[in-house]
């Protein structure tokens, strides 16, 4: 079975400009041991598809369409309670910024057991924190046990991030959420976070969403890619078809914006234009204004998501390219 | 953190000896002279300048400030002008009964204040945020002596439900819990709405960090993310704020304690700046600055605790 499947998902804000969909109709699916990169320039929806997912929107937004089945269950239609259950246990999710997602006040030991409490209330002190220790050892954070009562303060950003790592993992989830896990770690750290996060999925058989701006760490890690654009996904398919077949044009134009050691270019290709905000979006397709293939009717209504090769889909009238 | 603790403590000497000063020369500009209170409306002028003698008043003002502090040292803080009463006899009677008003007005305020403000912060924008914040709102525009008579009038003489003259006895007994009840409500009462308000501004703060959603990530519920999560990161500036408004506590407790005839500190210092009772009157401003000194080292060092960054540093 598949381990998670987001069908037709849709998210909106309910703004003075009116009904925002920032996620729109988007499905992705994700198995065991496998990593599904979500790649996009900010505000493009995948911060907030991801917290749908989890079920963390904070007021306006909503999950108005669609389902998220876990296991075959819908997350959407669990209460308040079984949601709690969910997130930690069977979903972990490691953010962005190592700095401000731990609590300063509180030493990383606590806030792992503390994870771990929650789902597991008649384990003893000892006994999780001989579990904590242990997690904070399998992210290979060195003399773990004299770790555990420091606090965020006196680590280094990639030692916070790996805490991050252990806070997601404390429970063993079947599926972790990373949003933008190296964004704010220098490159040599980056490699290694990255290295950790492929061993333990390789120990764990965990799936993995991986949601980053970055191309490089798609290319990287992830099994599957979807890309997506102003709160669609435009392209999805293997990893490797993405960069080797490209098959929508924003996806093309990312790609150009790479610089290469293997070409001989002066000048990176930028994409023409901004990304429009939710509350101005074209009614056809999203990336048309800023697209060298458009077309007339490309501004009529929005393309669907096609199969353009074999497990090769892309939401473009003109693909495949 | 003991190197922490000690140098807030080290600090806190010069503040008091600055409060000292203040306190000797603002006696000094007050155009009465001590020596004439003393000896009496009839008394001759050799009658004055002897007493004026015997108190060292013609002595340089230094020389007095020096004399003074050195018989402070000693812990004499001198006789009373008016009845010949020992100040430090004076001051030890009244200081108990302030600290059990202050107790007493504490122990209620500041849980409710927090907690309103916690519940008006989770509830930001509801009709339940709209109602804390004025009730907060009404309990700060309303001044100590008013709330006070207001009380008197209605609790205790209107439907005689409560007594509202004096310290019953002490707080353990039924008659002393009696009569501090409204004294504490009316000096607790203007504490609950600023603290409510601080804490609902820091808590709301808190709420859209990070590590909340962190803390929600892991499955927590929401009780425990709101306390362990927001509100606990939240009282840092929320005590810095409850220390600095104990202090206008003490003032308050001047009011509280004048209109219920509680038997304190500030009542004391009412009646001898009234009286003219120099030495009395400096004493008891030793004693209140002295308390909000004490009271802002305790935030210091409860800053320690709260946050580890501050410990450590």
């Amino acid at each position: 079975m598949t381990l998670l499947s987001v069908e037709n998902l849709v998210t909106s804000f309910r703004t003075s400009a009116g009904e925002v969909r920032a996620v729109d109709g988007v499905s992705i699916t994700v198995e065991r041991g496998q990593t599904l990169g979500i790649v996009g320039e900010s505000g493009c929806g995948k911060s907030v598809l991801s917290l749908s997912i989890m079920g963390l929107l904070a007021h306006p937004g909503r999950v108005t369409e669609g389902r998220v089945m876990l296991e075959g269950r819908n997350l959407l239609d669990l209460s308040s309670r079984q949601m709690r259950d969910v997130r930690g246990r069977e979903i972990g999710m490691i953010f962005q910024e190592p700095m401000t997602s731990l609590n300063p006040v509180y030493s990383i030991g606590y806030q792992i057991t503390e994870a771990m409490r929650a789902h597991d209330p008649k384990a003893s002190n000892a006994e999780l924190r001989a579990r904590a220790v242990a997690v904070l050892d399998r992210v290979r954070i060195p003399s773990a046990a004299r770790r555990f009562d420091e606090y965020p303060h006196q680590l280094s950003g990639g030692m916070r991030q790996r805490v991050m790592i252990a806070m997601a993992l404390a429970c063993k989830p079947k599926l972790v959420i990373a949003d933008e896990p190296t964004t704010a770690l220098d490159v040599t750290v980056q490699a290694q976070i990255l290295e950790l996060l492929r061993e333990l999925q390789a120990e764990t058989g965990m799936g993995i969403i991986l949601i980053t701006h970055d191309l490089g760490v798609i290319a990287e890690m992830a099994d599957k890619v979807a890309v997506m654009y102003a709160g669609r996904v435009v392209e999805r398919s293997a990893s490797a078809d993405l960069f080797d077949d490209p098959q929508h044009p924003y996806t093309l134009g990312l790609l150009g914006s790479i610089p290469r050691v293997d070409e001989d270019k002066t000048r990176l290709t930028a994409i023409e234009g901004t990304v429009p905000p939710p509350f101005a979006w074209p009614p056809g397709c999203r990336f048309a204004p800023r697209c060298p293939f458009s077309v007339e009717a490309c501004t009529v209504s929005p393309p669907p998501l096609r199969e353009v090769a074999p497990h090769h889909s892309a939401a473009c009238l003109e693909a495949p390219l | 953190m003991a190197r922490y603790a000690l140098r807030r403590v080290l600090l806190a000497v010069p503040v008091l000896l600055g409060v000292l000063l203040i306190g000797f020369f603002l006696m000094q500009v007050v155009p009465t002279d001590p020596a004439v209170i003393r000896a009496g409306p009839q008394a001759t002028q050799e009658v004055v300048d002897a007493i004026r003698e015997e108190l060292g008043l013609n002595r340089p003002l230094w020389a007095q400030f020096g004399f003074y502090l050195w018989r402070l040292l000693q812990g004499d803080l001198g006789v009373s002008i008016i009845n010949n009463m020992a100040v430090t006899q004076e001051l030890s009677d009244t200081i108990g009964p302030t600290l059990e008003l202050m107790f007493a007005s504490l122990f209620w305020s500041i849980p409710l204040g927090i907690g309103l403000g916690t519940l008006a912060a989770y509830w930001r924008g509801s009709m339940i945020d709209r109602c804390i914040m004025a009730v907060s709102v009404g309990g700060v525009s309303v001044p100590v002596f008013f709330l006070g008579l207001l009380l008197i009038w209605l609790v205790g003489f209107q439907w005689q439900l409560l007594p509202f003259t004096g310290r019953g006895g002490p707080l353990w007994t039924w008659d002393g819990i009696q009569a501090v009840i409204l004294p504490a409500v009316t000096l607790g009462g203007v504490f609950v709405g600023p603290v409510a308000r601080m804490t609902r501004t820091a808590v709301v703060d808190m709420l859209t960090a990070d590590h909340v959603r962190t803390a929600r990530a892991k499955g927590l519920s929401e009780f425990l993310v709101v306390l362990r999560h927001a509100l606990r990161n939240a009282l840092i500036p929320v005590i810095t704020l409850i220390g600095l408004q104990i202090g206008f506590l003490l003032g308050g407790a001047v009011v509280t304690e004048t209109i219920f005839s509680w038997p304190g500190v500030g009542r004391l210092a009412v009646g001898a700046i009234l009286s003219s009772d120099f030495p009395m009157a400096q004493g008891t401003i030793i004693v209140l600055s002295a308390g909000f000194i004490l009271i802002n080292l305790g935030v210091d060092l409860l800053y320690a605790v709260l946050d580890p960054r501050v410990r450590l540093s």
